[in-house]
């Protein structure tokens, strides 16, 4: 596939990640940060925030198997992530959180699992969307073209 | 009045969460100025320890006279929500510090929550940033760097003419900032009235005054 038309594909795909609310200005907000004397920084702040965000997820899924659920604990990590994947521009993610938190007030077990499951489909869908994001980028570099950010 | 260059502006930046490290110290760095990030307050206090140190052997005059130390901090940015030492908790200390209480801090915080927003600038802040700080917001930090730099150098000049008259009461806040909330939210009159009228005395003219609706972020559901 020629540079070009990698480059409609990136700018659709993109488009279309804005429009279902995976990402946000926040998002933009990064790749403007990113510049040749900084060409890896969306790509590193999106790994710190994989990193973070599956840990958080672990934790989650241990904090909400015990017997007695510590909810401060699960209110701690939620913000966590709230605010990592506000951070990043991961719209959906967040609104889960935000959801999430309410739910925790209320000392609701089902809710919280249920939001647990919630933000692990959402996270895989983020995972996966960026991945493709980036593997588009790293193909119009090889293909000899102009850095798209 | 010597020139100040950008590159001197040393920023030390608080805040517990990786990510927001590595953005906010990009956002900084694009800007030009020096960052120290740590990751707590009781960090960034040992880090600000260092000045204090040196400055135990001279007079309780303020911070950053150029020949005495090596690290100088022009503005201290921090996040509100942190374990152990909150923000605020920071900010206290640092005004309650001779030689610290000059230098100005900024508060971070994801939540828009006005009772915090009016209690970290009544307690000296001189801005409270929502998060995710973006490039315009720190476009905003330049005039609180400036101004203590500048009004340090002229410090210095007169120390052996007068004594510095923030010293002498104890409320020695920094009146820099007032803040206006809509509605009843007001701000409380009772104990301010001074520091209103510093507040009126001590603004330049070309100082934005932030307004709760700066913190009212468009987006964030």
């Amino acid at each position: 596939m020629d540079v070009v038309q990698l480059k409609r594909q990136l700018i659709a795909f993109t488009e279309l990640l804005y429009r279902e609310g995976f990402l946000d200005e926040q998002f933009n907000q990064l790749q403007q940060l990113q510049d040749e004397n900084n060409p890896n920084f969306v790509a590193e702040v999106v790994t710190l925030f994989f990193e973070d965000a599956e840990r958080i997820l672990n934790e989650l899924a241990n904090n909400l198997d015990q017997q007695s659920v510590d909810f401060k604990k699960v209110d701690a990590h939620v913000h966590q992530l709230k605010g990592s994947s506000s951070s990043i521009g991961a719209q959906r993610i967040q609104r889960v959180c935000i959801i999430f938190r309410t739910v925790c007030n209320e000392k609701n077990v089902e809710g919280c699992l249920k939001c647990l499951q919630q933000l692990k489909h959402e996270y895989a869908l983020m995972k996966s969307k960026l991945e493709t994001l980036f593997n588009l980028e790293q193909q119009i570099l090889a293909a000899g073209g102009p850095p798209s950010i | 009045m010597g020139i100040v260059a950008e590159s001197q502006f040393h920023v030390l930046a608080v805040d517990d969460s990786l990510i927001d490290r590595k953005l906010i110290e990009r956002l900084l760095k694009t800007s030009s100025y020096q960052v120290t990030a740590v990751d707590s307050g009781s960090k960034a206090l040992e880090f600000l320890g260092l000045l204090e140190q040196e400055e135990s052997s001279l007079d309780s005059s303020p911070v950053s006279s150029n020949t005495h130390q090596e690290v100088e901090v022009n503005l201290i940015i921090t996040d509100y929500c942190m374990p152990g030492m909150t923000g605020y908790d920071l900010l206290k200390r640092i005004k309650e510090s001779s030689s610290l209480r000059n230098i100005p801090v900024v508060i971070m915080s994801s939540e828009n929550v006005p009772s915090r927003i009016n209690r970290c600038l009544e307690e000296g802040a001189d801005e409270f940033f929502l998060k995710p700080v973006r490039l315009a917001d720190v476009h905003k930090l330049k005039p609180h760097m400036m101004r203590t730099k500048l009004k340090d150098h002229h410090q210095s000049q007169e120390k052996d003419r007068e004594e510095d008259p923030e010293e002498a009461g104890s409320a020695n806040r920094r009146p820099e900032v007032e803040f206006r909330a809509p509605g009843n939210q007001q701000q409380p009159q009772h104990h301010s009235s001074n520091k209103r009228k510093s507040i009126e005395e001590g603004l330049s003219p070309d100082r934005r005054r932030p307004r709760y609706s700066d913190f009212v972020h468009v987006g964030i559901p």
